[in-house]
């Protein structure tokens, strides 16, 4: 057999070009995709998210059945599980040892490890969509009926998208700084958590209003927040996310691929 | 174009690879050649840009890897065929690397029926694969983007001889059309059936370097005869060195005809006579990567820089 009977590989054209951003991202979507584990964690989120809407509505009193609090529940499962895809789009090139691939197709790491959080934002966005329609198809099924059952300002979606984008962002963020899928799948619920639990510690009860993200999102899925608030938002993005992202893009580049 | 020059690396405090310097020019097949842990696997990670070398440097395509804008296209690179998802399929692992370095994902096709991977092995998932079909499906990935360099890091490893035979043809076929291969290997045959040079390292360092022949060369001549004792008794009257061969006879460090006529002085009828082939490369192996460097003689290194 030869190489020679093998067709043409295509057009030289590309063959000189860097692979840009977008091919980059839309390959990182495929990766979330295409492996079993990633099929599962996606297939998961969609059921979990029709199934804790179908019980709301059959379960919540009238006055509560409608598209904000639908919206606001639909949302759950993916802002749990949404950033769990998100660490293992990172750590299970390690744990799987394609970082070997990956990196030596695309020998500068940072514009993959961009591209994983293009992916990530990207299915997030996509995933906030389904949630809206999900809780769309919820109200019209089982919407209470009261002047507030259609009611949901721009603003209070924009909210809920941001905070599952967030969440997606610093799940990339915890698998770039751990590159361990159960390390970073672990201390991503559990350091939130942790940090929350020492804000009940009086002293430390002002830093935890500006620094616990749970405290300072509280607000997000409900109502539509006051600059005071957004300001908590930001500082708490940054220590959570914005923190992990930086030290992970530093691990990615250093690291010594195996 | 594969070139090394100077390359180092420490590693915890260890020298691992050298001052590694060498060449592999269009249309041939270097075979890498060493013991486990002699800086292989070092040193093709800092070719291809995984590692950076504390010392030295290396060029692909005369350009340092990383600066190639698509690598995959040009470089074809196979360093651990285990490396791959388990819960990807096999044809979906091809596709995906298509995909990055935007080639037409027909091509995926055609390599699986190259390498001899059917189509209901390519639905599998890679967690199913034997060693050997990975190694299949790492050399297909290798060649997807119809590169004209590979560097393939024990690409023999768990192929059955016919799958070794299969091989050999490939990268020979690759390297007659003016491609640049360098693979690496623990062990001799494996190399000496593929290889048209080998560079040979051990504890890090480049110990010999250069075609079978060259290696060979110096190496001595082998001689047998039904008379051992006498045999003995002209080489010593004709004063050459030898040693006892591997398999009975001697092995002489003179020319054949120089044995020859040693073997006619003291009338001694000889029922081998040649220069002292395998055994001598496996020898020469041997003592190159298990002896320290400095332990050679000076002249037969740099005879084979």
């Amino acid at each position: 057999m030869s190489i020679a009977v093998l067709p043409a590989p295509v057009s030289a054209r590309d063959a000189d070009h860097r692979p840009g951003l977008g091919r980059l991202t839309l390959v990182e979507l495929r990766k979330m995709t295409d492996t079993r584990a990633g099929l599962w964690l996606l297939s998961i989120t969609a059921f979990l998210t029709v199934a804790v809407v179908a019980i709301a509505g059959l379960t919540l009193d009238a006055q509560d059945r409608t598209l904000r609090e639908f919206l606001a529940i639909a949302t759950v499962p993916l802002s749990l599980l949404g950033p769990v895809v998100g660490i293992l789009l990172v750590t299970s090139e390690w744990s799987q040892r394609t970082s070997l691939i990956t990196f030596t197709l695309v020998p500068h790491r940072s514009r993959v490890l961009v591209a994983k959080l293009f992916a990530g934002i990207s299915l997030a966005v996509i995933g906030i969509q389904l949630c809206l329609a999900t809780a769309l198809l919820a109200t019209a099924a089982f919407g209470g009926g009261g002047d507030e059952t259609w009611s949901l300002s721009a603003a209070l979606i924009g909210q809920d998208a941001l905070s599952v984008v967030v969440a997606m962002i610093a799940g990339v963020g915890f698998g770039a700084v751990l590159l361990a899928s159960a390390p970073a799948i672990v201390l991503f619920f559990v350091l939130p958590t942790a940090w929350a639990a020492l804000g009940q510690i009086n002293a430390l009860e002002g830093a935890a209003k500006w620094l616990d993200q749970t405290r300072a999102m509280e607000h997000m899925l409900e109502r539509s927040l006051s600059g005071a608030e957004w300001a908590r938002v930001g500082t708490s993005v940054a220590l959570w996310v914005m923190l992990p992202v930086v030290i992970g893009f530093w691990r990615v580049k250093r690291d010594d691929v195996r | 174009m594969i070139e090394a020059h100077g390359l180092t690396k420490r590693l915890g405090g260890n020298v691992v690879v050298d001052d590694v310097t060498f060449r592999c020019e269009p249309g041939t097949v270097t075979g890498f050649l060493g013991p486990n842990g002699a800086g292989k696997t070092t040193t093709m990670r800092m070719l291809v840009g995984l590692l950076d070398p504390d010392g030295g440097d290396a060029a692909v395509l005369d350009r340092e890897y990383r600066d190639l804008p698509n690598p995959g296209r040009r470089v074809g690179i196979l360093l651990d065929a285990a490396a791959q998802h388990g819960g990807r399929r096999g044809r979906e692992a091809l596709a995906v690397s298509a995909q990055m370095m935007a080639i037409d994902e027909a091509r995926v096709e055609a390599l699986l029926d190259l390498v001899g991977l059917e189509r209901s092995a390519a639905r599998k998932r890679v967690r199913q694969y034997s060693l050997g079909m990975r190694q299949r499906l790492g050399i297909a990935h290798a060649l997807l983007g119809d590169p004209q360099v590979l560097i393939l890091d024990e690409p023999a490893n768990g192929l059955d001889p016919e799958g070794m035979r299969w091989m050999r043809d490939l990268l020979r076929d690759f390297a007659d059309r003016g491609g640049t291969v360098l693979l690496s290997s623990h062990l001799l045959n494996e190399v000496e059936m593929i290889a048209d040079r080998m560079v040979i390292i051990g504890g890090g360092k480049i110990v010999a370097q250069g075609t079978r022949a060259e290696l060979l060369a110096g190496s001595g001549t082998l001689v047998r005869a039904s008379d051992e004792v006498a045999l003995a008794a002209a080489l010593i009257a004709a004063g050459l060195e030898s040693r006892a061969g591997s398999e009975g006879g001697f092995v002489v460090e003179a020319e054949p005809e120089e044995v020859g006529r040693a073997a006619l002085a003291g009338g001694v009828a000889l029922s081998r006579l040649e220069p002292s082939e395998n055994g001598g490369l496996e020898q020469l192996f041997f003592d190159l990567t298990t002896a320290a460097p400095d332990a050679l003689p000076a002249d037969f290194v740099e005879a084979t820089r």
